[in-house]
């Protein structure tokens, strides 16, 4: 392995000193794309399912075309790989994991969170997603399928969750509230 | 529908150390489900990515190459983003982006955080 007597943080010094040298990025455009990167959020992602749960239109183009329904709420998609977008509905539940790294519909989601990356998340996934689920604190009854779907770099897949009982009546920004970043993982589903 | 897929002959075949889906020797290993923020060293290795992908000087496809070829011992060694900034390091100098003294010459000089 190259650089293997240097730490981490100084091959980090030696970068960012030389992509400047070379007019590759400088600081200022790193730390744009840094807030680009820290505005993306779960709850965008959570205002697209409040919007499918509202409005049949939309959600027929988001099952049908992600990217499309992320950029018609004003998500900027060009360029990332498509968005694929998986519906819970009675009797089937969707989990998505990314086996071999950490692949992520980061655009609609933001950044990956921590267990997403980790080895035994998508070492379980695949194999105990039930057991997997209850980690998460959720218990899926054993007539309810589990359908576990491999996000990869070309393919980001999202769920789309039941929307609760108890929420009719409800407007979308009320919806959205209650949408957390698990459920559009499928670790967790939401409830009120 | 049963409740979880058993094992199988794939748990016999060699592959990859990324190659995690359904590994054995993690899935006795709890998942840390609790939120860890990201500091200012992953939000800058992240944002240089990005940008080397948008200016066309490095795919992600290439930085899952220098990542899955990182060492095993150090690939579940380091964190999440000192996997990618190795990564980016070594194929930008195998690619003659930078070179390996230029890069050794800036590491020291504490150019920041």
């Amino acid at each position: 392995m190259i650089l293997k007597d240097l730490d981490e943080r100084d091959i980090l010094n030696g970068l960012r000193a030389l992509l400047a040298e070379k007019g590759i990025a400088d600081a200022a455009e790193i730390a744009a794309r840094i807030a680009a990167t820290d505005a993306a959020n779960p709850g965008q992602g959570a205002a697209m399912v409040a919007r499918a749960w509202t409005d049949p239109g939309f959600r027929a183009l988001m099952l049908a075309d992600g990217t499309k329904a992320a950029e018609a709420m004003g998500i900027p998609m060009r360029g990332l790989p498509p968005l694929g977008v998986l519906e819970n509905v009675p009797g089937l539940h969707h989990l998505v994991v990314c086996t071999l790294c950490s692949c992520y519909p980061r655009a609609v989601l933001g950044y990956p969170p921590f267990w997403y990356k980790s080895a035994a998340y998508r070492a379980k996934a695949v194999r105990t997603p039930r057991a997997l689920l209850r980690e998460f604190g959720t218990e899926l009854p054993a007539d309810i399928a589990i359908r576990v779907v491999d996000s990869t770099a070309d393919y980001r897949w999202m769920v789309l969750p039941e929307r609760p009982a108890g929420t009719e009546g409800w407007d979308a920004a009320r919806l959205a509230a209650i949408v957390r970043e698990g459920d559009m993982i499928g670790v967790t589903i939401p409830s009120v | 529908m049963s409740n979880d897929v058993p094992a199988d002959l794939a748990d016999q075949v060699p592959r990859a150390m990324h190659d995690l889906g359904g590994v054995p020797r993690f899935l006795c290993e709890a998942v840390d489900t609790a939120p860890h923020a990201l500091d200012d060293f992953d939000r800058e290795v992240d944002a240089i990515r990005q940008i080397l992908g948008a200016k066309g000087v490095m795919s992600v496809d290439e930085l899952r190459r220098g990542i899955e070829a990182l060492p095993e011992d150090v690939y579940h060694r380091l964190s999440y983003y000192r996997r990618w900034v190795r990564s980016i390091a070594s194929i930008l100098i195998e690619k003659g982006v930078i070179s390996e003294a230029a890069l050794r010459a800036h590491a020291t000089s504490r150019g920041g955080r």
